[in-house]
Protein backbone atom coordinates (compact mmCIF):
# COMPACT_ATOMS: atom_id res chain seq x y z
CA UNK A 1 0.00 0.00 0.00
CA UNK A 2 1.70 3.41 -1.13
CA UNK A 3 1.43 5.84 1.55
CA UNK A 4 -1.45 8.40 0.11
CA UNK A 5 -3.20 5.30 0.38
CA UNK A 6 -3.03 4.73 3.67
CA UNK A 7 -3.41 8.72 4.50
CA UNK A 8 -6.92 8.15 2.50
CA UNK A 9 -7.75 4.75 4.10
CA UNK A 10 -7.01 6.68 7.91
CA UNK A 11 -8.85 9.88 6.92
CA UNK A 12 -12.24 7.73 5.72
CA UNK A 13 -11.77 5.56 9.14
CA UNK A 14 -11.49 9.09 11.19
CA UNK A 15 -14.32 10.41 10.00
CA UNK A 16 -16.25 7.04 11.16
CA UNK A 17 -15.07 7.17 14.27
CA UNK A 18 -16.71 10.80 14.59
CA UNK A 19 -19.75 9.94 12.44
CA UNK A 20 -19.82 6.90 15.44
CA UNK A 21 -19.37 9.45 18.18
CA UNK A 22 -21.76 11.89 17.13
CA UNK A 23 -24.79 9.79 15.45
CA UNK A 24 -26.21 8.32 18.70
CA UNK A 25 -26.51 11.68 20.15
CA UNK A 26 -28.27 12.76 17.33
CA UNK A 27 -30.55 9.98 17.62
CA UNK A 28 -31.21 10.05 21.26
CA UNK A 29 -32.12 14.04 21.08
CA UNK A 30 -33.92 13.37 17.81
CA UNK A 31 -36.20 10.37 19.22
CA UNK A 32 -37.05 12.05 22.42
CA UNK A 33 -37.90 15.53 20.26
CA UNK A 34 -40.28 13.64 18.07
CA UNK A 35 -42.41 11.67 20.24
CA UNK A 36 -42.01 14.05 22.84
CA UNK A 37 -43.49 17.04 21.61
CA UNK A 38 -47.05 16.15 21.30
CA UNK A 39 -46.99 15.66 24.90
CA UNK A 40 -46.08 19.35 25.29
CA UNK A 41 -48.91 21.78 25.95
CA UNK A 42 -49.46 24.30 28.53
CA UNK A 43 -51.40 22.35 30.65
CA UNK A 44 -47.85 19.36 30.94
CA UNK A 45 -45.81 22.31 31.36
CA UNK A 46 -48.08 24.32 34.20
CA UNK A 47 -50.59 21.71 35.44
CA UNK A 48 -50.46 19.22 38.04
CA UNK A 49 -50.15 15.41 37.77
CA UNK A 50 -53.63 13.95 37.90
CA UNK A 51 -54.69 10.18 38.11
CA UNK A 52 -51.32 8.50 39.55
CA UNK A 53 -49.45 10.68 37.38
CA UNK A 54 -50.82 9.12 33.93
CA UNK A 55 -52.75 13.01 33.06
CA UNK A 56 -52.06 16.01 33.85
CA UNK A 57 -48.91 18.18 34.04
CA UNK A 58 -45.56 17.97 35.03
CA UNK A 59 -45.36 21.47 36.53
CA UNK A 60 -44.04 20.18 40.17
CA UNK A 61 -41.56 18.61 38.78
CA UNK A 62 -39.92 21.29 37.08
CA UNK A 63 -40.39 24.09 39.73
CA UNK A 64 -38.52 21.65 41.98
CA UNK A 65 -35.72 20.78 39.55
CA UNK A 66 -35.43 24.91 39.08
CA UNK A 67 -35.75 25.33 42.78
CA UNK A 68 -33.30 22.77 43.25
CA UNK A 69 -30.83 24.54 40.97
CA UNK A 70 -31.16 27.89 42.33
CA UNK A 71 -30.42 26.26 46.01
CA UNK A 72 -27.42 24.00 44.32
CA UNK A 73 -26.05 27.46 42.99
CA UNK A 74 -26.60 29.44 46.63
CA UNK A 75 -24.00 27.02 48.65
CA UNK A 76 -21.78 25.88 45.73
CA UNK A 77 -20.89 29.41 44.18
CA UNK A 78 -20.02 31.50 47.15
CA UNK A 79 -17.72 28.43 47.98
CA UNK A 80 -16.30 26.90 44.85
CA UNK A 81 -15.23 30.02 44.49
CA UNK A 82 -13.76 31.33 46.78
CA UNK A 83 -12.08 28.02 47.39
CA UNK A 84 -10.60 28.58 43.68
CA UNK A 85 -9.56 32.07 44.41
CA UNK A 86 -8.03 31.07 47.99
CA UNK A 87 -6.67 28.00 45.69
CA UNK A 88 -4.96 29.68 42.77
CA UNK A 89 -4.31 33.24 44.45
CA UNK A 90 -3.59 32.65 47.92
CA UNK A 91 -2.54 29.26 48.86
CA UNK A 92 1.18 28.66 48.79
CA UNK A 93 2.80 25.67 46.98
CA UNK A 94 2.88 23.04 49.98
CA UNK A 95 2.05 19.53 50.55
CA UNK A 96 -1.14 20.40 52.00
CA UNK A 97 -2.31 22.38 49.11
CA UNK A 98 -1.43 19.55 46.92
CA UNK A 99 -2.98 17.48 49.13
CA UNK A 100 -6.18 19.36 48.49
CA UNK A 101 -6.20 19.67 45.14
CA UNK A 102 -5.58 15.75 44.86
CA UNK A 103 -9.02 15.54 46.66
CA UNK A 104 -10.79 17.60 44.49
CA UNK A 105 -9.56 15.74 41.51
CA UNK A 106 -11.10 12.43 43.12
CA UNK A 107 -14.02 14.32 44.12
CA UNK A 108 -14.63 14.64 40.98
CA UNK A 109 -14.49 10.23 40.00
CA UNK A 110 -16.93 9.64 42.88
CA UNK A 111 -20.17 7.78 41.77
CA UNK A 112 -23.16 10.21 42.72
CA UNK A 113 -25.26 7.78 44.41
CA UNK A 114 -22.30 7.68 46.95
CA UNK A 115 -23.26 11.89 46.95
CA UNK A 116 -27.01 10.54 47.52
CA UNK A 117 -25.89 8.53 50.65
CA UNK A 118 -23.55 11.23 52.09
CA UNK A 119 -26.09 13.51 52.05
CA UNK A 120 -28.59 10.86 53.46
CA UNK A 121 -26.72 10.75 56.49
CA UNK A 122 -25.13 14.12 57.21
CA UNK A 123 -28.00 16.50 56.32
CA UNK A 124 -30.82 14.41 56.02
CA UNK A 125 -30.32 12.36 59.36
CA UNK A 126 -27.17 13.68 61.55
CA UNK A 127 -28.59 17.13 60.64
CA UNK A 128 -31.93 16.60 60.69
CA UNK A 129 -32.60 18.33 57.65
CA UNK A 130 -35.34 16.04 57.05
CA UNK A 131 -36.27 15.01 53.11
CA UNK A 132 -35.76 18.63 52.01
CA UNK A 133 -34.95 21.04 49.16
CA UNK A 134 -32.24 22.31 51.42
CA UNK A 135 -30.73 18.90 52.21
CA UNK A 136 -30.77 17.59 48.51
CA UNK A 137 -29.41 21.12 46.90
CA UNK A 138 -26.63 21.07 49.77
CA UNK A 139 -26.10 17.42 48.30
CA UNK A 140 -26.08 18.20 44.78
CA UNK A 141 -23.73 21.61 45.39
CA UNK A 142 -20.88 19.01 47.53
CA UNK A 143 -21.12 17.04 44.37
CA UNK A 144 -20.85 19.93 41.78
CA UNK A 145 -18.07 21.87 44.23
CA UNK A 146 -15.18 19.84 42.09
CA UNK A 147 -16.51 20.76 39.02
CA UNK A 148 -16.37 24.71 40.08
CA UNK A 149 -13.59 24.79 41.68
CA UNK A 150 -11.67 23.10 39.13
CA UNK A 151 -12.97 25.46 36.24
CA UNK A 152 -12.86 28.40 38.00
CA UNK A 153 -9.19 27.99 39.06
CA UNK A 154 -8.09 27.32 35.43
CA UNK A 155 -9.68 30.43 34.78
CA UNK A 156 -7.47 32.74 37.24
CA UNK A 157 -4.79 30.59 36.18
CA UNK A 158 -4.69 31.37 32.91
CA UNK A 159 -5.15 35.44 33.76
CA UNK A 160 -1.10 36.63 32.90
CA UNK A 161 1.04 37.35 36.17
CA UNK A 162 1.60 40.52 34.99
CA UNK A 163 -1.62 42.00 35.87
CA UNK A 164 -1.30 41.13 39.16
CA UNK A 165 2.30 42.46 39.03
CA UNK A 166 0.48 45.93 37.53
CA UNK A 167 -2.16 46.22 40.06
CA UNK A 168 0.74 45.94 43.28
CA UNK A 169 3.12 48.34 41.67
CA UNK A 170 -0.28 50.61 41.68
CA UNK A 171 -0.36 50.06 45.30
CA UNK A 172 -3.26 47.64 45.06
CA UNK A 173 -3.12 45.11 47.40
CA UNK A 174 -3.68 41.35 46.67
CA UNK A 175 -7.28 41.53 47.03
CA UNK A 176 -7.68 44.70 45.12
CA UNK A 177 -5.61 43.18 42.01
CA UNK A 178 -7.82 40.09 42.48
CA UNK A 179 -11.40 42.20 42.42
CA UNK A 180 -10.32 44.57 40.06
CA UNK A 181 -8.02 43.09 37.71
CA UNK A 182 -7.91 39.40 37.69
CA UNK A 183 -11.24 38.50 38.68
CA UNK A 184 -13.17 40.41 35.59
CA UNK A 185 -11.19 38.49 33.32
CA UNK A 186 -11.60 35.46 34.60
CA UNK A 187 -15.56 35.48 35.24
CA UNK A 188 -16.16 34.30 31.96
CA UNK A 189 -14.45 30.64 32.40
CA UNK A 190 -16.30 31.10 35.85
CA UNK A 191 -19.43 31.30 34.57
CA UNK A 192 -19.01 28.93 32.16
CA UNK A 193 -17.72 26.50 34.91
CA UNK A 194 -20.35 27.23 37.32
CA UNK A 195 -23.36 26.72 34.75
CA UNK A 196 -21.68 23.04 33.49
CA UNK A 197 -21.93 22.16 37.17
CA UNK A 198 -25.27 22.98 37.86
CA UNK A 199 -26.35 21.58 34.80
CA UNK A 200 -24.94 18.12 36.04
CA UNK A 201 -26.75 18.87 39.45
CA UNK A 202 -29.84 19.64 37.04
CA UNK A 203 -29.40 16.22 35.24
CA UNK A 204 -28.90 13.94 38.07
CA UNK A 205 -30.85 11.25 39.85
CA UNK A 206 -29.18 9.38 42.48
CA UNK A 207 -28.17 12.48 44.89
CA UNK A 208 -31.60 13.38 45.29
CA UNK A 209 -33.14 9.73 45.35
CA UNK A 210 -32.52 9.65 49.61
CA UNK A 211 -32.32 13.42 50.08
CA UNK A 212 -35.44 15.44 48.50
CA UNK A 213 -37.07 13.78 45.83
CA UNK A 214 -41.17 12.95 46.11
CA UNK A 215 -42.53 10.29 44.54
CA UNK A 216 -45.75 11.44 43.72
CA UNK A 217 -46.71 14.82 45.40
CA UNK A 218 -49.12 17.24 43.51
CA UNK A 219 -48.37 20.09 45.03
CA UNK A 220 -45.77 22.98 45.30
CA UNK A 221 -43.00 23.20 47.79
CA UNK A 222 -43.77 26.10 50.41
CA UNK A 223 -40.41 25.92 52.52
CA UNK A 224 -36.61 24.68 52.06
CA UNK A 225 -37.85 22.22 54.22
CA UNK A 226 -40.15 20.44 52.29
CA UNK A 227 -40.05 17.81 49.65
CA UNK A 228 -40.43 18.23 45.81
CA UNK A 229 -40.55 16.10 42.85
CA UNK A 230 -38.16 16.78 40.35
CA UNK A 231 -37.83 15.88 36.44
CA UNK A 232 -34.83 13.38 36.40
CA UNK A 233 -36.56 11.40 39.14
CA UNK A 234 -40.02 11.92 38.31
CA UNK A 235 -39.08 10.57 34.78
CA UNK A 236 -37.40 7.13 36.30
CA UNK A 237 -40.04 7.23 38.44
CA UNK A 238 -42.63 7.35 35.24
CA UNK A 239 -40.82 5.15 33.44
CA UNK A 240 -40.26 2.48 35.89
CA UNK A 241 -41.79 2.42 38.84
CA UNK A 242 -45.89 2.83 37.52
CA UNK A 243 -47.40 0.65 34.73
CA UNK A 244 -49.32 1.34 32.14
CA UNK A 245 -47.83 5.14 32.01
CA UNK A 246 -48.66 6.88 28.82
CA UNK A 247 -45.39 6.64 26.53
CA UNK A 248 -46.03 10.18 25.45
CA UNK A 249 -46.17 11.54 29.09
CA UNK A 250 -42.60 9.59 29.82
CA UNK A 251 -41.43 11.32 26.63
CA UNK A 252 -42.54 14.64 27.19
CA UNK A 253 -40.79 14.67 30.53
CA UNK A 254 -37.73 13.67 28.93
CA UNK A 255 -37.95 16.21 26.25
CA UNK A 256 -38.21 19.02 28.87
CA UNK A 257 -35.38 17.98 31.33
CA UNK A 258 -33.13 17.57 27.92
CA UNK A 259 -34.45 21.10 26.95
CA UNK A 260 -33.47 22.39 30.13
CA UNK A 261 -30.25 20.99 30.24
CA UNK A 262 -29.15 21.62 26.87
CA UNK A 263 -30.27 25.02 27.25
CA UNK A 264 -27.94 25.85 30.06
CA UNK A 265 -25.09 24.20 28.21
CA UNK A 266 -25.97 26.45 25.24
CA UNK A 267 -25.90 29.85 26.98
CA UNK A 268 -22.63 28.75 28.66
CA UNK A 269 -21.04 28.36 25.19
CA UNK A 270 -22.34 31.51 24.08
CA UNK A 271 -21.26 33.23 26.66
CA UNK A 272 -17.89 31.59 26.78
CA UNK A 273 -17.59 32.43 22.74
CA UNK A 274 -18.73 36.11 23.30
CA UNK A 275 -15.92 36.93 26.47
CA UNK A 276 -13.10 34.67 24.15
CA UNK A 277 -13.37 37.36 21.53
CA UNK A 278 -13.22 40.96 23.44
CA UNK A 279 -10.39 39.28 25.45
CA UNK A 280 -7.24 41.54 24.97
CA UNK A 281 -4.70 38.32 25.38
CA UNK B 1 26.31 66.48 46.63
CA UNK B 2 22.80 66.64 48.98
CA UNK B 3 21.44 63.51 50.34
CA UNK B 4 20.57 61.03 47.96
CA UNK B 5 17.08 60.00 47.14
CA UNK B 6 17.66 56.82 47.32
CA UNK B 7 20.75 54.79 49.04
CA UNK B 8 21.77 51.46 48.10
CA UNK B 9 23.63 49.76 50.52
CA UNK B 10 25.90 46.54 49.67
CA UNK B 11 22.39 44.52 48.52
CA UNK B 12 23.57 41.46 47.29
CA UNK B 13 20.73 38.95 45.96
CA UNK B 14 20.00 35.49 44.26
CA UNK B 15 17.37 33.40 42.76
CA UNK B 16 17.46 30.26 43.42
CA UNK B 17 20.88 29.62 44.64
CA UNK B 18 22.37 32.27 41.30
CA UNK B 19 23.42 35.27 42.25
CA UNK B 20 21.94 37.83 40.33
CA UNK B 21 23.90 40.84 42.22
CA UNK B 22 26.69 41.41 44.52
CA UNK B 23 27.72 43.75 47.12
CA UNK B 24 25.50 46.55 45.16
CA UNK B 25 26.36 50.09 46.77
CA UNK B 26 24.91 53.12 44.91
CA UNK B 27 23.42 56.32 46.04
CA UNK B 28 20.44 57.97 43.37
CA UNK B 29 20.31 61.69 43.50
CA UNK B 30 17.15 63.16 43.23
CA UNK B 31 15.53 65.07 40.05
CA UNK B 32 18.13 63.45 38.00
CA UNK B 33 17.97 60.52 35.49
CA UNK B 34 19.86 57.73 36.95
CA UNK B 35 20.65 54.69 34.28
CA UNK B 36 21.36 51.09 35.17
CA UNK B 37 23.00 49.46 31.88
CA UNK B 38 24.85 46.68 30.47
CA UNK B 39 24.45 43.34 28.66
CA UNK B 40 21.57 41.41 29.87
CA UNK B 41 21.50 39.33 33.11
CA UNK B 42 23.71 42.00 34.68
CA UNK B 43 20.87 42.08 37.51
CA UNK B 44 19.58 45.58 36.25
CA UNK B 45 15.92 45.01 36.53
CA UNK B 46 16.51 43.06 39.90
CA UNK B 47 17.53 45.98 41.51
CA UNK B 48 15.10 48.32 39.89
CA UNK B 49 12.57 45.74 41.26
CA UNK B 50 13.74 45.58 44.80
CA UNK B 51 13.37 49.35 45.03
CA UNK B 52 9.80 48.95 44.99
CA UNK B 53 9.39 45.64 46.46
CA UNK B 54 8.20 43.78 43.75
CA UNK B 55 10.56 40.95 44.19
CA UNK B 56 8.70 40.24 47.26
CA UNK B 57 6.95 38.42 45.44
CA UNK B 58 9.18 35.78 43.58
CA UNK B 59 9.74 32.64 45.31
CA UNK B 60 12.97 30.70 46.34
CA UNK B 61 14.81 34.22 46.32
CA UNK B 62 17.13 35.10 48.84
CA UNK B 63 19.06 38.83 49.55
CA UNK B 64 20.59 40.84 51.82
CA UNK B 65 21.95 44.89 52.37
CA UNK B 66 19.89 47.90 52.75
CA UNK B 67 18.04 50.13 50.50
CA UNK B 68 16.49 53.64 52.13
CA UNK B 69 14.55 56.17 50.74
CA UNK B 70 14.39 59.55 52.16
CA UNK B 71 17.27 57.87 54.62
CA UNK B 72 14.31 55.34 55.81
CA UNK B 73 15.02 51.57 55.23
CA UNK B 74 12.02 50.12 52.78
CA UNK B 75 12.61 46.62 54.32
CA UNK B 76 12.03 47.39 58.01
CA UNK B 77 9.38 45.58 60.09
CA UNK B 78 6.21 47.71 59.47
CA UNK B 79 6.61 49.37 56.64
CA UNK B 80 3.41 49.93 54.48
CA UNK B 81 4.10 47.98 50.97
CA UNK B 82 1.17 49.43 49.39
CA UNK B 83 2.36 53.33 50.26
CA UNK B 84 5.88 52.18 49.18
CA UNK B 85 4.62 51.28 46.16
CA UNK B 86 2.88 54.76 45.59
CA UNK B 87 5.77 56.30 46.48
CA UNK B 88 8.26 54.18 43.84
CA UNK B 89 5.94 53.72 40.69
CA UNK B 90 7.24 51.31 38.12
CA UNK B 91 7.01 51.33 34.56
CA UNK B 92 7.60 47.86 32.71
CA UNK B 93 9.28 47.14 29.16
CA UNK B 94 5.97 45.67 27.66
CA UNK B 95 2.78 48.02 27.93
CA UNK B 96 0.25 46.40 30.07
CA UNK B 97 -3.16 48.44 29.96
CA UNK B 98 -5.39 47.15 32.64
CA UNK B 99 -8.82 46.13 30.99
CA UNK B 100 -11.15 48.40 30.67
CA UNK B 101 -11.02 52.78 29.29
CA UNK B 102 -7.93 54.67 29.39
CA UNK B 103 -9.38 57.23 31.84
CA UNK B 104 -9.87 53.68 34.57
CA UNK B 105 -6.24 53.02 33.70
CA UNK B 106 -5.08 56.11 34.79
CA UNK B 107 -6.94 56.42 37.91
CA UNK B 108 -7.14 52.88 39.03
CA UNK B 109 -3.93 54.02 41.64
CA UNK B 110 -5.36 56.81 42.99
CA UNK B 111 -9.06 54.53 43.46
CA UNK B 112 -7.44 52.08 44.89
CA UNK B 113 -5.69 54.46 47.66
CA UNK B 114 -9.56 55.64 48.36
CA UNK B 115 -9.51 58.57 46.75
CA UNK B 116 -13.51 59.58 45.35
CA UNK B 117 -13.51 63.35 44.96
CA UNK B 118 -14.34 63.69 41.64
CA UNK B 119 -13.00 66.82 40.82
CA UNK B 120 -9.54 65.94 41.81
CA UNK B 121 -9.49 62.35 39.77
CA UNK B 122 -10.16 64.43 36.84
CA UNK B 123 -7.16 66.34 37.74
CA UNK B 124 -4.90 63.94 38.13
CA UNK B 125 -6.48 62.46 34.86
CA UNK B 126 -5.52 65.89 33.29
CA UNK B 127 -2.09 66.46 35.08
CA UNK B 128 -0.75 62.96 34.82
CA UNK B 129 -1.84 62.15 30.79
CA UNK B 130 0.05 65.84 29.81
CA UNK B 131 3.23 64.39 32.31
CA UNK B 132 3.26 61.72 29.59
CA UNK B 133 2.75 63.52 26.48
CA UNK B 134 -0.54 62.01 26.07
CA UNK B 135 -3.26 64.25 26.79
CA UNK B 136 -3.39 65.70 23.26
CA UNK B 137 -3.92 62.48 21.69
CA UNK B 138 -6.57 61.03 23.78
CA UNK B 139 -8.33 63.91 25.38
CA UNK B 140 -11.37 63.05 23.47
CA UNK B 141 -11.76 59.28 23.91
CA UNK B 142 -10.69 59.21 27.85
CA UNK B 143 -13.52 56.34 27.89
CA UNK B 144 -12.49 53.66 24.86
CA UNK B 145 -10.35 50.77 25.68
CA UNK B 146 -7.28 51.31 26.64
CA UNK B 147 -5.97 48.27 24.68
CA UNK B 148 -7.32 50.48 21.58
CA UNK B 149 -4.58 52.47 21.84
CA UNK B 150 -1.03 52.27 19.34
CA UNK B 151 2.07 50.40 21.35
CA UNK B 152 3.48 53.65 21.94
CA UNK B 153 -0.02 55.29 23.22
CA UNK B 154 -0.12 51.89 25.89
CA UNK B 155 3.37 52.55 26.90
CA UNK B 156 2.73 56.41 27.65
CA UNK B 157 -0.61 55.11 29.23
CA UNK B 158 1.09 53.21 31.17
CA UNK B 159 3.55 55.86 32.36
CA UNK B 160 0.40 58.35 33.18
CA UNK B 161 -0.85 55.42 35.22
CA UNK B 162 2.32 55.00 37.20
CA UNK B 163 2.40 59.51 37.69
CA UNK B 164 -1.03 59.25 38.54
CA UNK B 165 -0.22 58.51 42.36
CA UNK B 166 2.54 61.28 42.51
CA UNK B 167 5.49 59.10 43.74
CA UNK B 168 8.57 60.42 44.47
CA UNK B 169 10.48 57.72 42.43
CA UNK B 170 9.79 56.42 38.83
CA UNK B 171 11.47 53.45 37.87
CA UNK B 172 11.34 52.37 34.28
CA UNK B 173 12.49 49.13 33.52
CA UNK B 174 13.00 49.32 29.17
CA UNK B 175 10.11 51.68 28.91
CA UNK B 176 10.88 51.65 24.78
CA UNK B 177 11.80 47.90 24.30
CA UNK B 178 8.91 47.82 21.83
CA UNK B 179 8.28 50.93 20.79
CA UNK B 180 9.58 52.76 17.47
CA UNK B 181 11.43 55.23 17.13
CA UNK B 182 9.13 58.28 17.06
CA UNK B 183 7.59 56.78 20.16
CA UNK B 184 10.83 56.27 21.95
CA UNK B 185 11.78 59.89 21.62
CA UNK B 186 8.57 61.26 22.66
CA UNK B 187 8.92 58.76 25.87
CA UNK B 188 12.40 60.16 26.19
CA UNK B 189 11.46 63.81 25.92
CA UNK B 190 8.74 63.39 28.72
CA UNK B 191 11.64 61.93 30.95
CA UNK B 192 13.76 65.11 30.46
CA UNK B 193 10.17 66.92 31.68
CA UNK B 194 9.67 64.42 34.43
CA UNK B 195 12.85 64.85 36.12
CA UNK B 196 11.96 68.30 37.57
CA UNK B 197 9.75 66.68 39.71
CA UNK B 198 10.60 62.76 40.24
CA UNK B 199 13.81 61.05 40.72
CA UNK B 200 13.91 58.39 38.15
CA UNK B 201 16.09 54.90 37.49
CA UNK B 202 15.71 53.62 33.82
CA UNK B 203 16.79 50.45 32.60
CA UNK B 204 17.58 51.69 28.76
CA UNK B 205 17.53 49.33 26.35
CA UNK B 206 20.54 50.47 24.60
CA UNK B 207 23.90 51.98 25.54
CA UNK B 208 22.75 55.11 22.76
CA UNK B 209 19.59 55.49 24.59
CA UNK B 210 21.61 55.21 28.21
CA UNK B 211 23.65 58.12 26.37
CA UNK B 212 21.19 60.29 25.50
CA UNK B 213 18.94 59.95 29.03
CA UNK B 214 21.82 59.65 31.59
CA UNK B 215 22.59 62.14 33.87
CA UNK B 216 24.45 59.25 36.30
CA UNK B 217 25.30 55.98 34.47
CA UNK B 218 25.85 52.99 36.19
CA UNK B 219 26.79 49.97 34.56
CA UNK B 220 26.17 46.37 35.59
CA UNK B 221 28.07 43.47 34.30
CA UNK B 222 27.08 40.14 35.90
CA UNK B 223 25.77 41.05 38.82
CA UNK B 224 28.60 43.31 39.71
CA UNK B 225 28.67 47.12 39.87
CA UNK B 226 31.35 48.31 37.78
CA UNK B 227 31.43 51.75 37.82
CA UNK B 228 28.95 54.92 38.95
CA UNK B 229 29.75 57.60 38.06
CA UNK B 230 27.96 61.16 35.95
CA UNK B 231 26.80 60.06 32.27
CA UNK B 232 29.01 62.27 30.56
CA UNK B 233 32.15 61.05 31.78
CA UNK B 234 31.09 56.75 31.68
CA UNK B 235 30.03 57.34 27.72
CA UNK B 236 33.45 59.68 26.84
CA UNK B 237 35.78 58.83 29.80
CA UNK B 238 35.20 55.13 31.41
CA UNK B 239 37.58 54.51 33.62
CA UNK B 240 37.05 50.58 33.62
CA UNK B 241 38.40 48.70 30.54
CA UNK B 242 35.01 46.55 30.81
CA UNK B 243 32.76 50.09 30.41
CA UNK B 244 34.86 51.13 27.88
CA UNK B 245 34.74 47.41 25.99
CA UNK B 246 30.68 47.93 25.98
CA UNK B 247 30.14 51.55 25.61
CA UNK B 248 31.94 50.95 22.19
CA UNK B 249 30.46 47.86 21.21
CA UNK B 250 33.17 45.56 21.68
CA UNK B 251 30.77 43.02 23.17
CA UNK B 252 26.95 43.36 24.17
Amino acid sequence: MNRYLVQRVGFVLLVLVTLIVVVPILLVVGVIVVRGIEAISWEFLTGMPRNGMKAGGIFPAIVGTLLLILGTALAAIPVGVGGAIYLSEYAPDSWFTRAIRLAIINLAGIPSVVYGLFGLGLFVLFLQFGTSILAGSLTLAIMTLPIIISASEEALLVVPTEFRTVSFSLGGTRWQGIRNVVLPQALPGIITGVILGLLRAAGETAPILFTVAAFYLPRLPHSPFDQTMALPYHLYVISTQVPGMPLEIQYGTALVLLALVLSMSILATIIRSYYRRRRQW
Amino acid sequence: MADPKIRIQDVSYAYDGKPALRDVTLDVPANAVTVLFGPAGGGKTTLLRLINRLNDLVEGSSWSGHILLDGQDIYAPGVDVTRLRRRVGMVFALPLPLPGTIRGNVLYGPKLAGLRDRTRLEDILLRSLTQAALWDEVKDRLDEPANALSGGQQQRLCIARSLALEPEVLLLDEPTSGLDPISTGKVEESLFELKQDYTIVIVPHSVQQAARVADFAAFFLMGDLIEHRPGTEVFTAPRDQRTEDYVTGRFG
